[in-house]
């Protein structure tokens, strides 16, 4: 902004990666649709933003097919199989990446493989109270 | 004076508002601010009149009062530290205490983050200085939902950070087609008889051509708009609509015709061939006497391919039957499919009448007035219907 002293502090952001089409390890048959070379640029591209500053990784979650849904109806737990929205839309993963701004944001998230692959990553500001 | 001070407040209140935004960094407070400043000024300049230079004096006031409010607002004062902030001084101000901010303000209003909608609505309240309720009416919504639409263009802005700036080398060229497609709507805006709005979009086209003197398209774009504009008094006689055909040419403003193709030929030395490139070239040749319709016939081929435009397919059969006759125009009409769009019901009309179907062409100008609202236009279409009625084929 135009004046220095009233520069506000770093933005945050959390990086949600939709995995959508992308192939990845945890489907070996999508996986083998990529070549070695693919492959590995996918293993580097995560690992250098991994370690871009700024950024937080986030953990490894294992395939929606794996997830849980809990509701709670009138004090009564309901538990489904699978996540809350389609497997393809569901999140494949996150990271935190604290940025001067949002194209800051929109360029790392534009180095996310899967954002290539078939999938999209969301970008979603973190509110600090 | 009360002339004066709106246009005064018309020119100035982009500028005044691009700068608050640049110092507070919150398009909200900054409008506050700037409506205070305006208020002020009209208060306070028909008494002790103008001051030297009323934009610095705006700026500064505007500052001044935010500033006073944040002091005032406990929690403000803890995000922002603006008790560090030294008084700005209203008399003292020059011109070169504030650099235009107007293009930061616009590449953070075409911000892709930000819907296409949107941004052209945020573009023409903050730049434009138009109200909600104009915008509302431009483009045919509710005025509340336009009011809500800019109130979350807003609040995105803030709370995902898109910053206040012309963006670096590496983003300008894919964020510059959005800035131009809305420099454009506000060029025709002002086009249609708010002549604020176009040399509105003229100032914002040279500030472009300015900040990028390598891009064709910023170029092309600059040009066409003067070479538009430049008509601009032929357009109309008293309050009526004239065309192209009958306009006297001596109101036409050659310096300025001048000033376009200087700049066409600036965008063409860049190898521009992008779709404002190709409609400077058909404005530059409209602006000939007598026109070569067939190679602006040729031209709108070209900006069809480039466009895939039903509209431009519209432009490209007038030409097209200036150079080969109504029949051939008429053909390529009734092809589109395009029966929501007033011009091309006014176009068909104008070509049946010339081939002397006098029927058909009544209904097709009375289709076209079914769907007009403004004064100029539904006249001179109600000056063609009663020719033809005077004058049956």
């Amino acid at each position: 902004m135009g004046d220095p002293f009233l520069k506000e502090e770093a933005m945050k952001y959390m990086l949600l990666i939709h995995q959508g089409d992308t192939p990845t390890p945890a489907s070996p048959e999508a996986w083998a649709t990529l070549s070695q070379d693919e492959q590995q640029a996918v293993y580097a591209d995560y690992q250098a933003i991994n370690q871009t500053s700024g950024v937080t990784p986030g953990m490894g979650l294992d395939l929606p097919e794996t997830a849980t849904t809990v509701r709670v109806q009138d004090g009564k737990t309901l538990t489904t199989d699978g996540p809350f929205v389609e497997i393809k839309e569901s999140i494949g993963g996150y990271f935190l990446y604290e940025a001067d701004d949002l194209d800051a944001a929109i360029e790392l998230a534009a180095r996310v493989p899967a954002a290539r692959l078939g999938g999209a990553v969301e970008v979603r500001p973190i509110v600090e109270w | 004076m009360v002339t004066i001070l709106e246009q005064v407040f018309r020119d100035q209140w982009g500028r005044v508002l691009a700068s608050l935004i640049g110092f507070l960094g919150d398009f909200d407070l900054a409008e506050e601010a700037a409506q205070e400043a305006f208020a002020i000024a009209a208060e306070r300049w028909p008494r002790d009149g103008m001051p030297t230079n009323p934009g610095a004096w705006l700026i500064a006031t505007a500052r001044n009062r935010a500033i006073n409010r944040i002091r005032r607002d406990r929690t403000l004062i803890a995000k922002t530290r603006l008790l560090q902030v030294p008084e700005a001084i209203e008399d003292t101000m020059d011109a070169t205490t504030f650099p235009d901010e107007r293009l930061e303000l616009i590449f953070t209003c075409c911000h892709p983050a930000l819907a296409l909608d949107a941004q052209v609505a945020l573009t023409l309240r903050t730049l434009g200085g138009l109200t909600t309720a104009q915008i509302a009416g431009a483009f045919l919504v509710p005025e509340p939902t336009m009011a809500q639409r800019l109130v979350r263009a807003k609040r995105k802005i803030k709370a995902a950070g898109i910053p206040f700036r012309v963006p670096p080398d590496h983003l300008l060229a894919d964020r510059l087609d959005a800035v131009l497609a809305v420099v454009y709507l506000i060029f025709n805006e002002g086009y249609g008889g708010h002549d604020d709005l176009a040399s509105e979009a003229l100032q914002l086209g040279r500030a472009l051509a300015e900040l990028m003197p390598d891009e064709p398209e910023v170029h092309g774009l600059l040009a066409m708009m003067l070479l538009l504009d430049a008509r601009r008094e032929a357009r109309f006689q008293g309050e009526e609509l004239v065309l192209l055909a009958d306009q006297d040419h001596g109101l036409w403003d050659a310096a300025q015709i001048a000033d376009g193709r200087a700049v066409l030929d600036r965008a063409l030395v860049l190898h521009g061939r992008g779709p404002y490139v190709v409609q400077a070239a058909i404005a530059s040749l409209h602006a000939d006497v007598p026109c070569d319709w067939p190679q602006i016939a040729a031209l709108y081929g070209e900006l069809s391919r480039l466009t895939d435009s039903p509209v431009v397919e519209l432009s490209r059969a007038v030409a097209v039957a200036e150079a080969d006759g109504p029949q051939a125009g008429l053909d390529i009409i009734d092809r589109l499919d395009l029966d929501d769009y007033r011009y091309l019901h006014s176009t068909r009309g104008e070509l049946l009448r010339r081939i002397g179907r006098t029927d058909e062409a009544r209904d097709a100008y009375r289709a076209a007035l079914a769907m007009v609202d403004d004064g100029a236009e539904r006249r001179l279409l109600e000056r063609r219907l009663a020719e033809l009625d005077a004058h049956p084929t």
